[in-house]
């Protein structure tokens, strides 16, 4: 007697969006199994990896993080360009650090300014996301929809504190939104709902539950990651079929242990080899939770993620 | 998989004799579904019963214990797909793997590695526990040398790995009482090994190509006498591998389907060369099933990362970790640094620590006992307010460390300003930074200030 195999049904389907336009637009979504399950659903659209760029020189990286940029970390347009040119990078993610309240405080016109001139210097999709602070976010973010009208941008992050004045410019001039809630699946639906109250289509929303890194609370995230998924998927919650999008690298990155020199913790081994390795892990764990567009930063912790991603899928 | 009382009642002897503690086999019954007696306090059930009674509440996913002594791993008896539906249960052992072919200093090395690579991280102590030993030389004498050589270096639990029942029968000898895992029974060598197994007690791995072969496989040594078993399904890529982990745990937790309730194993080691890419594949089925997984060596880079991440998916979603309650000295701080108090639950207190590290300025942070709860929902507990903070300060001995009386709360606690500067006469009391991230910044500026 052959052994049957207990293969699930999915009764729903995350939504396909595309991501920029043009001839280099790129499809997510799409999925009708859990993330790699593909002996019973489909992944018509494999998980993609934006690189990350920032419009500000970068300060108190690990030197394994800097290294693959030398040269052009003070300049956002080169620095994209090198990601795309040389790391084959299939999006960019622009960071706008410069404008952190916090930091540097840059005004929403240089910064709008610098996402035109990046956006114009490349063809690959363009993600551009702000500081997560509600008044400067709102402020920056509508300038740079204003600003890109000729491509379609994905603009994050939009939160319930500051969706109203975002989402309505960016759906005017056509972009894509980034929903960001703070881990908690419930707060990730009750955000889609105001903004299709608010008018936005479901074609133009992408999730980001909001993500941390392995030993900072990853479990928390890849368990939201996977009931948003479940319940997309087997319990037809439209509100949460949105492809997800995640990132990973800043939240990695920023850590002691990605940071540490080699000799300070020899037992935790080499200090390039290990900040890649927990970038790379994070993003892996993640996707197999249930993600669609990671926002990375090492090109050989992006490399590796893909090359599990195309083991995971082929045939 | 459980019984109803009412259903094990049927199987008692109904005889209401009391023996076993309760008045009544009705109220005996009732006891055991709930967890709350043991079948042995009854002197007079049937061997039959028992037996039906045992095999209704044996776990779906038979518990599995390798090894011995402090290093002894437990694996299996996982209970959900998904760690959210409840958590998952025992964690995966990681295994380095030793070959019989290497060069004595290269075994020592590993060995070497795998005793040094332990990390404290909320308390917890996290080291791999299996050493993964495989014949390559097909000489017995040269594997049993190697065998005994780690038995007398390490503490490991060790995976005895070899198809032939000879050499595996010579290997085991050495190391039988150390509980080794005997890797591995196959279609041809089933009888042998089970033997072996049954003769030390020792658990015993099957492997056969595919889900359907395994599971006649481990009927076959179930029928032999074997209890404890690992399986492995042979899967050479992940994503063979992932098919099958998937389909064994839903068949043995969905279907109660015996032949596959058992722990797994994973060669990730035979699924990729790249030792980079070898800890994503493990991550994957620290993630999804592993019961143990094979890795072809470790380094702190590869295992580190491991380590934490599962210790991450295998905690209890239900119950947040926490710090220990203390001060915690970050930077080198003296006498004139910053002191910061937060709360315990262990995510915070890495936030905050790493932030803190990020400043550059060395500062004392002052943990407080939350019961695992963050800032804000301890505040809203009422366990994180001026009257719980104030007493911490005072009996902390922070007052002893620093010169200033200046205590920096977080930006979410704002309100209890007032009341903490009502409690601790003298003190001046700062509101921080309601996020982490924002800690540097603020750092730094109160530090010219």
């Amino acid at each position: 007697m052959a052994l049957e195999l207990p293969k699930l049904t999915y009764s729903g389907k995350i939504k396909e969006i595309t991501l920029g336009s043009g001839d280099t637009a790129i499809k997510v979504g799409g999925e009708t199994s859990y993330p790699f399950f593909t002996f019973e659903g489909t992944m018509p659209n494999l998980p993609r990896i934006a690189m990350e760029v920032y419009d500000s020189t970068p300060q108190d990286w690990a030197p394994a993080a800097l290294e693959p940029f030398n040269g052009v970390i003070s300049d956002p347009l080169a620095w994209a360009q090198k990601c795309v040119a040389d790391y084959g990078a299939e999006m960019i993610c622009l960071q706008l650090s410069s404008t952190d309240p916090n930091g540097a405080n840059a005004d929403a016109e240089t910064a709008a300014a610098t996402v035109k001139k990046v956006s114009d210097g490349i063809k690959v999709p363009l993600i551009v996301w702000g500081t997560a602070n509600h008044e400067k976010d709102t402020d920056v973010l509508r300038r740079v929809c204003e600003a890109v009208q000729d491509r379609k941008l994905v603009i994050g992050p939009v939160e319930e504190g500051d969706y109203k004045k975002i989402a309505a410019v960016a759906l005017g001039y056509g972009h894509t939104i980034a929903a960001s809630s703070p881990i908690d699946i419930n707060l990730a639906k009750q955000l889609n709902i105001l903004l299709s109250n608010l008018g936005v289509p479901d074609n133009q929303v992408v999730l980001d539950p909001t993500v941390s890194s392995i030993g900072y609370g990853i479990e928390y995230c890849y368990s939201v990651i996977e009931r948003i998924r479940m319940a997309a998927l087997t319990q037809q919650d439209e509100k949460l079929a949105a492809p997800i999008i995640m990132n990973v690298a800043r939240e990695t990155w920023k850590s002691k242990e990605a940071k540490m020199a080699t000799e300070l913790d020899p037992k935790l081994g080499d200090s390039r080899k290990r900040g890649i390795l927990l970038e790379a892990m994070s993003a892996w764990a993640l996707l197999l939770a249930g993600g669609d567009v990671a926002v990375m930063r090492h090109p050989e912790a992006i490399k590796l993620v893909k090359s599990m991603i195309t083991d995971m899928s082929q045939s | 998989m459980a019984l109803s009382g009412i259903e094990i009642f049927k199987l008692l002897p109904k005889t209401n004799c009391g023996k076993c503690g309760v008045p009544t086999c009705l109220a005996f019954a009732m006891s055991l579904a709930a967890g709350k007696a043991e079948l042995s306090a009854c002197p007079l059930v049937t061997a039959e019963a028992r037996a039906k009674l045992e095999e209704a509440s044996a776990p779906p996913i038979r518990p599995v214990v390798i090894g011995s002594g402090e290093r002894a791993l437990k694996v299996g008896g996982e209970t959900v797909l998904f760690r959210h539906e409840k958590r998952f249960e025992n964690p995966p052992g990681l295994a380095i793997l030793i070959t019989d072919v290497m060069d004595t200093a290269e075994v020592g090395a590993r060995l070497t590695r795998f005793k040094e690579l332990s990390y404290i991280r909320v308390g917890l102590k996290l080291r791999p526990e299996l050493v993964a030993l495989r014949c390559d030389s097909g000489d017995a004498a040269r594997f049993t040398g190697l065998v005994s050589r780690v038995k007398s270096e390490s503490d490991a639990s060790i995976i005895l790995m070899t198809s032939n029942p000879d050499i595996m029968a010579t290997a085991l000898k050495a190391c039988a009482e150390r509980r080794p895992l005997l890797y591995c029974a196959t279609m041809d060598n089933a009888e042998k090994m089970a033997a072996l197994a049954k003769e030390t007690g020792c658990p015993l791995a099957a492997r056969a190509p595919g889900l359907e072969e395994l599971s006649l496989l481990t009927e076959k040594l179930a029928q032999l006498g074997v209890k404890d078993i690992v399986i492995d399904s042979g899967a050479g890529t992940p994503k063979q591998a992932l098919h099958d982990q998937v389909m064994i745990r839903r068949l043995a937790l969905n279907k109660k389907f015996r032949p596959l309730g058992f722990p797994t194993i994973v060669l990730a080691n035979e699924m990729t060369a790249d030792p980079m890419k070898e800890a994503l594949v493990a991550a994957t089925f620290v993630a999804k099933y592993g019961g143990i997984i094979v890795l072809s060596d470790f380094q702190g880079e590869t295992l580190f990362p491991l380590l934490v991440l599962r210790m991450n998916l295998y905690s209890d979603p239900q119950r947040p970790l926490a710090t220990t309650e203390g001060i915690y000295d970050i930077g080198g701080p003296d006498e004139n640094s910053p002191v910061l108090i937060t709360s315990n639950f262990s995510l915070t207190y890495f936030i905050v620590s790493g932030e803190i590290e990020n400043s550059r300025v060395p500062s004392y942070l002052l943990v407080k006992d939350t019961e695992g709860l963050s800032v804000m929902t301890a505040w809203a507990a009422g366990k994180f307010g001026a009257d719980t903070i104030a007493p911490l300060i005072k009996k902390s001995g922070i007052a002893d460390k620093v010169k200033h009386r200046r205590i920096i709360i977080p930006g979410y606690i704002a309100s209890e300003s007032g009341g903490l500067e009502e409690e601790l006469p003298g003190w001046q009391v700062i509101v921080g930074p309601r996020e982490g991230a924002h800690i540097p910044p603020f750092l730094k500026n109160l530090k010219t200030a």
